[in-house]
């Protein structure tokens, strides 16, 4: 019983790791059409204006909540304002773009902070599931990927703000006659999406660390989430990553963690095969 | 008179033969010894190689600023693979073919040193790998000057099956590294008369270990055994004190540290790890002060932790050295001779000597425990053979052997 109590634990903690990792790739690869193939690099900036910050003296909770994503969401506006704008419409330049710029990136950070920096460690501890331990910062990434999951639909769903940004999505020559100027639409989501990637590395700091390289390992499982969830970005990364994520604990649980690995790979490959939308392709398509 | 552009090439080469030796033997005196180095300084690798980079200039330096070897310069020639392994290959041949260097010293990762190890025989290129590893290499071309199990996780898992219990739980890297280390926990903790619970094995880009955090607690071992590697495991060490488990279970390791974990982590994600290596930067000599302070003060005091890897690969580089003045030559077979007859170095380590039979060293291993961010070294073990290595591997009798036993540990 303790058992399934910890691998439920785990499973919700693998879920919002997937919801973190993919929600702001989401808003740019699932609204904009733009495939940032420098999100991995945009998480590691977020981690480390995380372990910069707190190590200069900030609040780890302040670093994480506030520096990284209002770092994030600034270099993703600069970022956008000096490449990414030349480019809509352009998919293959834009991922030669956002290629270049994510090996850039971690040749530029390498260079500043060299390839050693002292990390965070994960705040509260951690409390017992029957005989068993979780991680409390566990329950807290599940209750941000919630709170950031929750945000963002209403954001969309119910804001004057998310009904323009919608419309410009899906048709900007009529949404510009109405009035609204879609660049700097595009450039408000752009910086939304970087800053919300930008929050999910520094929640991510303390269990994943720092280094230049991390997001390499990120970026991957992030466009496989963003992919299987579909049109519908929100709900369908909210699906894809829980549908992923029980795969994922599971198959490591039971087996080996190359196994875990193989079975996340082989069921988004399948999940790709009869979905090719993504589920929101076929379910609940009305969702946002 | 007139020459057409046929004839002008002919005498311009005639007159260019006929010259060459001159400007050879003029040049000769200055000519400098060639020293290749691979090294990823960049990539998941990149905070491990940076200190051997260090160590091997400082070797250099040391040599050049008394005289050279023979008369001549040594010349340093790097390249940073960036934790690929395809670059490794390439640039080993660009060493061997169009640097042309009279040794290489350089590899990291086991899955390296296989790629380039080739490559080096085939081009006959003297080849130093200067890093702890899973032993096995039999090779008359190479020489590994880095702890092996017998040296290392043996001291390990017998410190393991005294002060914590006879029950572990073996997680590794999952390349050849791992691989085969996990199997020499297994064996040394069944002959200390313990057993292995489990063993598993993880791709060098996992960062999730949640679900390998509730699998050791629910098999309750009384030590976790690590041989992770690279800065996207480091995770784990993060993930199993955010969830509690730091007090509860004890882990001891053969490769926390290589990449400056001590210096990543906070110190109560740190605190109480065990491991066994062939030189801790915290060893009280003077030869390892000299050593700590010549790095520091060449390359600043920003130089993370200094461990075995930056002491193995200047240790080595000083090996080669007297190897060369021995025989005094480059000439790759001649120094393979003189670097046979039992040459050692006293390096930040202690003492290290070459051994004919296996091509490894003897050297000191010591068995540390990270208390504040710091090593305390808790035992050391003198004049250590590479017994794995001497059981299957014997240069002497079979000179020819070029192969890596993997040996068969039941």
């Amino acid at each position: 019983m303790d058992l399934i109590g910890l691998t439920g634990f785990n499973i919700l903690v693998a879920i919002a790791t997937l919801v973190l990792l993919a929600l702001g790739l989401g808003v740019i690869y699932g609204m904009m059409r733009i495939i940032n193939l420098a999100h991995g690099e945009f998480l590691m900036l977020g981690a480390y204006a995380t372990a910069l910050a707190t190590n200069h003296g900030v609040n780890i909770w302040i670093s994480m909540l506030i520096v990284s994503p209002l770092v994030v969401g600034i270099f993703g506006l600069l970022v956008e304002r000096l490449f990414i704008r030349f480019l809509y419409g352009r998919m293959i330049d834009t991922m030669l773009a956002t290629w270049g710029l994510s090996l850039a990136l971690i040749g530029l950070v390498t260079t500043l902070f060299g390839t050693t920096v002292q990390g965070v460690s994960a705040p509260l501890g951690g409390f017992a599931i029957g005989r068993y331990q979780g991680s409390l910062y566990g329950l807290f990434l599940v209750a941000c990927a919630a709170a950031m999951l929750g945000g963002l639909y209403a954001l969309l769903r119910t804001t004057r703000f998310g009904l323009i940004v919608r419309a410009t999505m899906q048709n900007p020559n009529m949404a510009a006659a109405l009035g609204v100027s879609p660049p700097r639409i595009y450039m408000a989501t752009f910086a939304l999406g970087s800053a919300l990637t930008g929050l999910a590395g520094g929640l991510l700091a303390p269990v994943s660390g720092t280094a230049p390289n991390m997001g390499v390992a990120f970026v991957a499982k992030s466009f496989i989430t963003v992919l299987g969830g579909g049109a519908a970005f929100v709900t369908g990364t909210g699906l894809a990553s829980t549908l992923f994520g029980i795969i994922d604990e599971i198959a490591t649980e039971r087996t080996t963690p190359v196994f875990g690995e193989v079975a996340l790979l082989l069921s988004a490959v399948i999940l790709i095969r009869v979905l090719p939308q993504g589920i929101t392709g076929r379910f609940f398509r009305r969702s946002t | 008179m007139a020459l057409n552009r046929r004839q002008f090439v002919q005498i311009g080469a005639a007159a260019g033969l006929i010259a060459a030796p001159m400007i050879n033997r003029r040049a000769y005196a200055a000519e400098p010894i060639k020293v290749g180095s691979l090294l990823d300084l960049s990539g998941p690798l990149g905070s491990s190689g940076q200190t051997m980079y260090d160590a091997i200039q400082l070797a250099a330096a040391e040599v050049n600023a008394k005289g050279g070897l023979l008369g001549r310069p040594v010349q340093l020639i790097n390249y940073d693979t960036q934790s690929t392994i395809q670059l490794y290959s390439q640039y080993a041949q660009q060493l061997a073919l169009k640097d042309k260097v009279d040794v290489v010293h350089g590899g990291i990762t086991s899955a390296s040193r296989e790629a380039i190890r080739p490559v080096f025989d085939r081009f006959r290129v003297l080849y130093f790998y200067n890093v702890l590893y899973e032993g096995g290499v039999c090779d008359r071309d190479t020489f590994c000057t880095g702890t092996t199990p017998a040296q290392t996780v043996n001291k390990l898992v017998d410190y393991t099956l005294k002060n914590f219990g006879k029950k572990a739980y073996v997680i590794a890297a999952d390349y050849n590294y791992g691989q085969i280390t996990a199997k020499w926990m297994k064996k040394y903790t069944q002959d200390g008369g313990g057993s292995v619970v489990t063993v598993d094995f993880f791709p060098l880009d996992v960062t999730n270990f949640s679900a390998t955090i509730g699998k050791i607690q629910e098999a309750k071992p009384d030590v976790v055994l690590s041989a992770l590697v690279g800065s996207n495991h480091t995770a784990f060490y993060r993930q199993w004190a955010a969830a509690g488990m730091k007090s509860r279970i004890p882990i001891a390791s053969t490769t926390f540290g290589l990449v400056n974990e001590l210096a990543t982590l906070d110190a109560k994600e740190s605190d109480g790890i065990i491991t066994a290596y062939g030189y801790y930067e915290e060893i009280d000599t003077p030869a390892s002060k000299d050593f700590v302070k010549a790095i520091r003060d060449k390359f600043g005091a920003s130089v993370p932790y200094i461990g075995e890897l930056a002491a193995v690969t200047y240790e080595g580089f000083h090996l080669w050295a007297e190897g060369v003045v021995k025989a005094g030559s480059v000439d790759r077979m001649k120094d393979i001779v003189a670097l046979e007859s039992g040459i050692s170095f006293d390096g930040p380590s202690g003492k290290v000597t070459l051994d004919h039979a296996t091509h490894h060293t003897i050297r000191n291993a010591y068995v540390g425990k990270a208390v504040n961010k710091k090593w305390q070294v808790l035992q050391s073990f003198p004049n250590q053979a590479p017994a794995d290595t001497a059981a299957v591997c014997d240069l002497i009798k079979h000179p020819n052997t070029d192969k890596m036993f993997v040996i068969d540990v039941k």
